[in-house]
Formats: structure tokens, sequence, C-alpha cells
């Protein structure tokens, strides 16, 4: 057998070896046609890749390991943009192509030397933000950037005090990019996070961040004078999304920590892990959520006033603040909503939202929950439905005791050409693509 | 000899092509969990010390941790990625007494790295505690979740913290 090696024929097969192997990486031509993956060719994974999920969905496995996943968008011809948190092998963003269509990623090149988290993709521009600014990026007709160097710069400046600093964004198809700029604080007291410290009055942090900020989608190197403060009282949002339905943003907020640690004679372990919901918003145009003044408390389905505002945990407040128009459990992060408007899934999906849920750690002691992605089902913009959970088992284990444990943790969405739906995964790395296949 | 002088550029030329590959895709590596045990675990760290008493400032340590550190560095010592910090194995809790001292006492703004990743939590001051209580608590996580390092006495916190008036 080793003779083969000194021959001319085994030459060449390892010159072709170490050809492909050198080029596996780059940026490939697609030899592909635009037309759609059938179901048929798709390599699904052995046990829906260890998800639970409703019946008639199936799960492949797109990618693994790929670094921290954030928001991803999926091209037209299945191809994906990832932003991940940190970049990995000099990459910030990753472009993942799939080139024999069995949905299982063969090709991944990359560009960007910032992380980040937000991504949202047009047939002529690719948007991705760092943590204090949002690119664009031209596109080719097959949606691939033409020059991953040189992007416009459209917002910059804004505040990064680590704490909350993802710069999530959406775009509303009318000239507009929407950015959330989370609040560097838990609950705006006079020292962050310290027990007994009362709240700042008033929360001068709402000035330059705890809202969402619009900006023009066309205009380069902007900052906070050039942009509108749309909305406020929004502690921090990871997830947002755009309703073509009735035309209005959504997001959804993270809600505060640790009632019990920084107010123990209100608030029992049980009750901090509980308290306050994460919450679904609806805004229109100066709208105020709330925060730092209130949280949103599901059991008594009211806006309770904050205890470093004077609060006792039954005292409501900021009347003029906005209700959710959905509350979820306490702590469980939603980093992603989306709207799904594909034609795969069965008709109750249609319009309805999406949400990706990264998992607690407040709840501790007690233990950790939501790694998961949860569905609501929507009517001309309103949800019509309670909550489900969709995608379930992320984390891989039956109980999570701390979120390092968790294999996968879901952080963004996307909704491929098909109708498929896409979740990324911040821990494990893994981009899952959902389909229905009854 | 000919052959031999083929052979060896080939190979040369797939082991790079293989390695190439394999670092510039890095599909195929599966997420690792738990982090390598560099350390004793906390057992045998208790086996190595049967002849003696469990020392006293692990349960009052203990005590002091539950009620103050633990929802943010977890009862695993682990932390929570990307906000707060592993106290596991981690040189700002093994190595320099005083910069961990410090830190109780300070609380942390930094934005910390720890192994390699950045934690964007605030840590407030928890300058409240008592000498006792900061040197109970500092010498349980140096000996619990795997780590072990010499305990912080009372004296050692009192002496810091007269430095900071």
């Amino acid at each position: 057998m080793t003779k083969n090696l000194y021959s001319t024929k085994g030459f060449i097969y390892l010159a072709c070896i170490a050809l492909i192997s050198l080029t596996s990486c780059k940026n490939t031509e697609k030899s592909e046609d635009g037309e759609m993956n059938t179901n048929s060719k798709l390599a699904l994974s052995d046990n829906n890749a260890d998800l639970t999920l409703p019946d008639g969905f199936g799960v492949i496995k797109v990618a693994d390991s790929v670094g921290a996943a954030r928001h991803l968008a999926v091209t037209a011809d299945g191809s994906i943009y990832v932003n991940l948190n940190q970049p990995k092998n000099g990459n910030g963003i990753l472009y993942i192509q799939d080139t024999d269509g069995n949905g299982i990623a063969d090709s991944t090149s990359g560009f960007a030397d910032y992380g980040g988290t937000g991504i949202y993709l047009t047939d002529q521009y690719l948007y991705a933000s760092s943590d204090q600014e949002v690119f664009r990026y031209k596109l080719d007709e097959n949606q691939k950037i033409a020059n991953d160097t040189a992007p416009d710069t459209l917002v910059t400046g804004l505040i990064n005090r680590r704490q909350h600093a993802s710069k999530s964004i959406t775009l509303d198809g009318s000239g507009n990019i929407y950015v959330n700029i989370g609040a560097y604080s838990n609950s705006c007291q006079q020292q962050d996070r310290t027990p007994g410290s009362q709240g700042m009055q008033p929360c001068t942090i709402l000035d330059s961040a705890g809202g969402i900020w619009r900006f023009n989608a066309d205009k380069l190197k902007q900052t906070y004078g050039d942009g509108t403060r749309y909305a406020t009282g929004l502690r921090n949002v990871v997830g947002l999304a755009w309703n073509k339905q009735n035309n209005k943003l959504f997001v959804m907020q993270h809600g505060r920590d640790q009632l019990h640690t920084l107010f123990p004679d209100l608030y029992d372990e049980k009750t901090s892990a509980t308290l306050p919901a994460e919450t679904m918003y609806m805004l229109n145009e100066g709208d105020d959520a709330g925060w730092p003044y209130i949280y949103y408390d599901q059991q008594k389905n009211k806006k309770i006033l904050a205890p470093e505002y004077g609060g006792d945990g039954e005292k409501t407040g900021a009347e003029n603040a906005i209700d959710p128009v959905m509350a979820f459990p306490g702590h469980i992060a939603p980093n992603a909503l989306l709207f799904y408007t594909g034609d795969m899934f069965p008709e109750k999906y249609k319009n309805g939202a999406f949400i990706a849920f990264h998992g607690s750690w407040n709840r501790a002691p007690e233990e950790q929950e939501g790694f998961m992605v949860a569905f609501v089902p929507f009517d001309n913009g309103k949800p019509s439905g309670d909550y489900e959970v969709f995608a379930d088992g992320f984390s891989g284990m039956e109980k999570v005791e701390s979120p390092g444990d968790a294999a996968h943790r879901p952080t963004g969405l996307a909704q491929g050409p098909d109708g498929s739906l896409y979740v990324s995964d911040d821990a494990g790395g893994s981009i899952y693509r959902i389909i229905y296949n009854k | 000899m000919i052959k031999q002088r083929f052979f060896n550029p080939l190979i040369f030329l797939f082991t790079l092509s293989s390695f190439i590959a394999l670092n510039s895709c890095d599909t195929s590596k599966k997420k690792e969990n738990k982090e390598p045990e560099i350390e004793v675990q906390e057992t045998k760290s208790a086996t190595a010390e049967s002849n003696e008493l469990i020392p006293e400032y692990i349960a009052s340590g203990k005590s002091v941790y539950t009620q103050n550190c633990l929802v943010c560095h977890q009862s695993t010592g682990t932390g929570v990625p990307g906000l707060n910090p592993p106290l596991k194995k981690t040189p700002y809790v093994l190595e320099d007494k005083e910069r961990l001292i410090g830190i109780i006492l300070n609380g942390s703004n930094d934005g910390l790295v720890v192994n390699g990743s950045t934690y964007s939590n605030a840590m407030p001051a928890f300058a409240m505690l008592s000498d006792l209580d900061v040197a109970n608590v500092t010498s349980y996580i140096r000996n619990s979740f795997g780590n072990k390092a010499e305990p912080i006495t009372e004296n050692e916190v009192k002496e810091y913290r007269a430095t900071l008036k």
C-alpha cells in the first residue's frame, strides 16, 4: 500500500486532497442554480440533535463550534451570516454555506475585526453591529459582500460600558434602523448591584441608554444627536423585530436581577427567582416601559414600584408606562425575536413570534431554566394565545445548576428562504435549522 | 532515491493542508463543558486533611458566600459566561491575597479578563462585611470548587483594610 504513495497516481491524489483542503474554507463559488433545496436531500440529525420539538418538525445541525454565535441572517440561497460575540481566528462575522444541498455547512469564510451581536439582511445590504457601532456592507446580486474590509459606518459612538452592551438592530423597511442601547446598570442604583443602595432620581442613565434609538438607515457616521430616542425605560433589549402585519416595533426586555440579594427583607430567594417577568412590548414612538422605576410582576399582572424607588413588592408605580403585550417567566433572558412569515410551518405559526431564550443565571440557588425557543401565536399584530415552548433541550441536561454547564444556549433566530427556522447558540457555537417535514 | 525525494514534500503538503483545513474550519471540535482538572477535587483535599478537622472557615465562609456571592458566582463557583467571572481555578482567587481582599472590599467594575474571557457585570463593594467574614469567605473560595490555596487570616484582612483609610 505504501508503494502507492510513491507513484505518480499517489502524487496526484495527495495533491488533490491538499488543494481541496486548502480551498474548502475559502469563499468558494457555489455551484448551485438558485433552486431551493428539497427536503428529501436534507441530512436530518439523529434524534433531532437532542432537541424536543412538536410532531412533524425535524432538525439539521448546520454547523458546530463556530464560536460565540449571536444573531444570524439567512440569504435567498440559504447561506448564513452570523455575528460572533468576539472574533474567532480574526473573523467577527462568518459566512457559512452548504454547497451540496444536504443542509450541513461545508464552506465557511469570515470577515470583520470586531465582535458584536446585531445583524440584519436586505437584498442590498448586510447590517451588523459591534458593541458601539453599526456598519453596513454592500451586497452583490447573490447577497455576497463585495468588499468585506470597507463597510459603511452608519452609527458610531454608542455607549458601551460592558454591561448590557449588545447593540441589537432591526429595520422597518421605510429607511429607518432601530438600535437597542442597553442600560449599563441593573436598576439604576446609586451604587450598581449594591445591597440597599437607592435609585438615582431621576435615572440619568436613560439620557444615553436604556432604550431604543432610531437612525437613518442610509446616512453615514450618525451618533446620538442624529438619532431619535424612539422608546425609553427599557433596561436591556437583545431581541427586537419589526412586525410587518401592523407595522410596529416589538421588543423583548430582560427584566431586572437580584431582588433578594439587594433587598432581602422584602423578597425571599424563591420570589426573587420567579420575579420579575421577562416582557414583550409593542412600541410606539415616545413610549416608556418604566425601567428602572417599576418592574412587571407576572403573577399580579401589575407594574410594581422598584424597591430602589420606595417599593415594597406590593405598591404599583409609573402609571404612565406602557404594559407588556406578553409576560414570560423571570430571568430566562430573551435574546432574539422573529415574526414567522414562511409557508413551511403549519398555519398556526404564520405571523406568530418565535423567541430564543438564553437561559437563566439569576435564579440561583434554584435550578436554572429557559434554555429554549418559545412560540406566541399572533393575529393582526396582537398575541392571540399564550406562549408555548417550541424547541427545548438545548442545555443537554435534565437539571441545570449553573448556566455555564449548558451545552447550548439559544441566542439568535432567522428564517430561511424555504421557511426553515434557524437558531444560533453562543455556548456550543451550533447553528440549528428546524424544518417541518410532514 | 528519486522516490524518496518525491515522498517528503508530499507528506509535507498533505500535513500542511490538513493543518490549515482543521484550523480554519474548526467545525468538528466539540465544546468542552468541563474545564480540565488541574487541581485536586474538594473531596480529595478534605481527604488529605482527614487527620485534622475540617477548618472552621469552610462552614462559616460558605454561609457568607451563600448570602452574598452565590447568585452571581453560582453554587459551583463557575460564574456566568460573559457576565460574572468564575472563582474556580483563577489567579484572582488563588494568587495574590491582597488583590483578592481588595476586590471584595472595593468591588470591581473593570471588565475583568479571566482565562481569556471578559466579564461585564459590576461587582459591588462588600466593605460592610467584618474582617472575620472576609477572611472566612476568601479562605472558603480558595479551598472550594477544586481550589487549594493558603487560607486568609482575619489579621491579613484587618491590615489590608487599614491601608484603605
